[in-house]
């Protein structure tokens, strides 16, 4: 027998606002300082070495006890401060991260109770190095389709618990810290419709070394997060140029109309190779922040954000062209008005 | 058209001379990119990439770590062009 539907009411739905923008960055940097000589006690390697190859100077790890969750608190409050709201106006909060050690609950609760957003919607977003431009794509929508008006998005990672510290390929690369984004309502366009992206075939070049079913029943190593570097280089600079070209197109600029150009801090090689590859003019403020702050994946773009407004070198109200790139491989990338 | 080793060994030169500033000169069939003429992982690919653009031809990554000479180089761009 067929079941038939009764007559039904039609449901009701909502509807956001016209537009959204990033409303205030924050970051968090932890204090530790972590020189290029400390790295190759485990590594033979150098310090020029190095340099030459990821532009790495410094980069910051966390305190033993300081959790993913702690990093991302702090993140959080300095983006309420910076934009005057309170806690109890962020209706959802979205962590993107990869190193927050609990397979479930997400981090994304505990952060929202412990900045005082509770029951903000909250939950965790897995898309790697490039889940910051993914949360802020997700936030961009809520806002305007009605289901969010302030969405709390943080890019939080302490790699340093997944870093392998004899991987001479990738152990002067990554570093810990948090960065967060408030978007809300806005009377003007200020995030740009997101071009983003998968190529699942690749999974393998950026990955945690061994699933956590491996660890448990073949007593292998600790699943560090490994990477393919050369194809890494190749894929990010040459496959993500037509990607960043594509978001400007997709936000109706070009190129000569942007104040800063905020790409993924994956390494400063890759940085100024598609800073070439783009041939983006002269006067536009490009993000550096690898040099102290290393690779930090999903936090890397709002801490680079936060440095160069607060530095002054990207001005409040300009134009940033943001690409994120990484594990998947995933890749997203859009126009955002600097708060 | 196949270019000549000749042509596709002068192309390459410009490429590294590119990249790395070297003078073309020194890029010669004998030279290994990385204990001769000093070029890094992440440079290779970057002269992989435009070889391929210069060349019409495809150069897999796996490939990359076959080419431990100039010679290596040009003869698999010969070969690739077919």
């Amino acid at each position: 027998m067929t079941a038939i539907p009764k007559q039904r009411p039609a449901l009701s739905t909502t509807t956001g606002t016209a537009y959204a923008r990033i409303w205030g960055v924050g970051g968090y940097r932890p204090d530790r300082v972590v020189t290029n000589d400390e790295i190759c006690e485990h590594i033979d390697s150098s310090d020029e070495w190095i340099r030459e190859r990821s532009g790495i100077i410094t980069r910051r790890y966390a305190a033993p006890a300081e959790s993913v969750v702690d990093m991302a608190s702090a993140a959080a409050l300095e983006a309420l401060k910076a934009t005057g709201l309170t806690a109890s106006q962020i209706d959802t909060v979205i962590v993107a991260t990869v190193t927050h050690p609990y397979q479930t609950p997400g981090a994304a609760p505990m952060v929202a109770e412990r900045i005082g957003a509770t029951p903000a919607a909250a939950f965790d977003i897995s898309a790697a190095c490039a889940g910051y431009c993914h949360g802020i794509s997700l936030a961009n929508d809520m806002v305007r389709g009605g289901s969010a008006k302030f969405v709390l998005v943080i890019g939080v990672e302490k790699l340093s618990d997944f870093t392998d510290k004899t991987d001479r390929g990738s152990a002067f690369i990554f570093g810990d810290g948090a960065g967060a984004a408030i978007v809300g309502p806005s009377d003007f366009p200020g995030i740009s419709p997101t071009v983003w992206g998968s190529d699942g075939a690749k999974w393998q070049t950026i990955s945690q070394r061994n699933s956590w079913i491996e660890v448990r029943d073949h007593q292998v190593e600790w699943p560090a997060i490994t990477m393919q570097g050369q194809s890494v280089f190749r894929w990010a600079v040459y496959s993500m140029a037509p990607i960043a070209q594509a978001a400007l197109d997709q936000a109706g600029i070009k190129a000569d109309d942007l104040d800063a150009f905020i790409p993924h801090q994956a390494n400063m090689r890759i940085i100024d190779a598609l800073v070439k590859k783009l041939k983006l003019p002269e006067h536009i403020a490009i993000a550096r922040d690898i040099a102290e702050t290393g690779n930090t994946s999903a936090a890397s773009i709002p801490l680079a954000t936060q440095r160069m407004l607060d530095s002054g070198e990207a001005p409040h109200g300009g134009l940033a062209l943001q690409i994120a790139f990484g594990a998947g491989l995933v890749y997203a990338a859009q126009v955002v008005v600097l708060p | 058209m196949a270019d000549s080793e000749q042509s596709i060994l002068e192309g390459l030169a410009e490429i590294v001379n590119e990249e790395t500033g070297l003078d073309t000169a020194s890029v010669q069939l004998d030279k290994s990119f990385t204990d001769d003429l000093d070029i890094d992982s992440l440079s290779m690919m970057t002269i992989v990439v435009n070889a391929e653009e210069k060349f019409g031809v495809r150069i897999p990554d796996e490939e990359v770590k076959n080419l431990k000479t100039v010679r290596d180089a040009v003869g698999f761009i010969a070969g690739a062009q077919g």
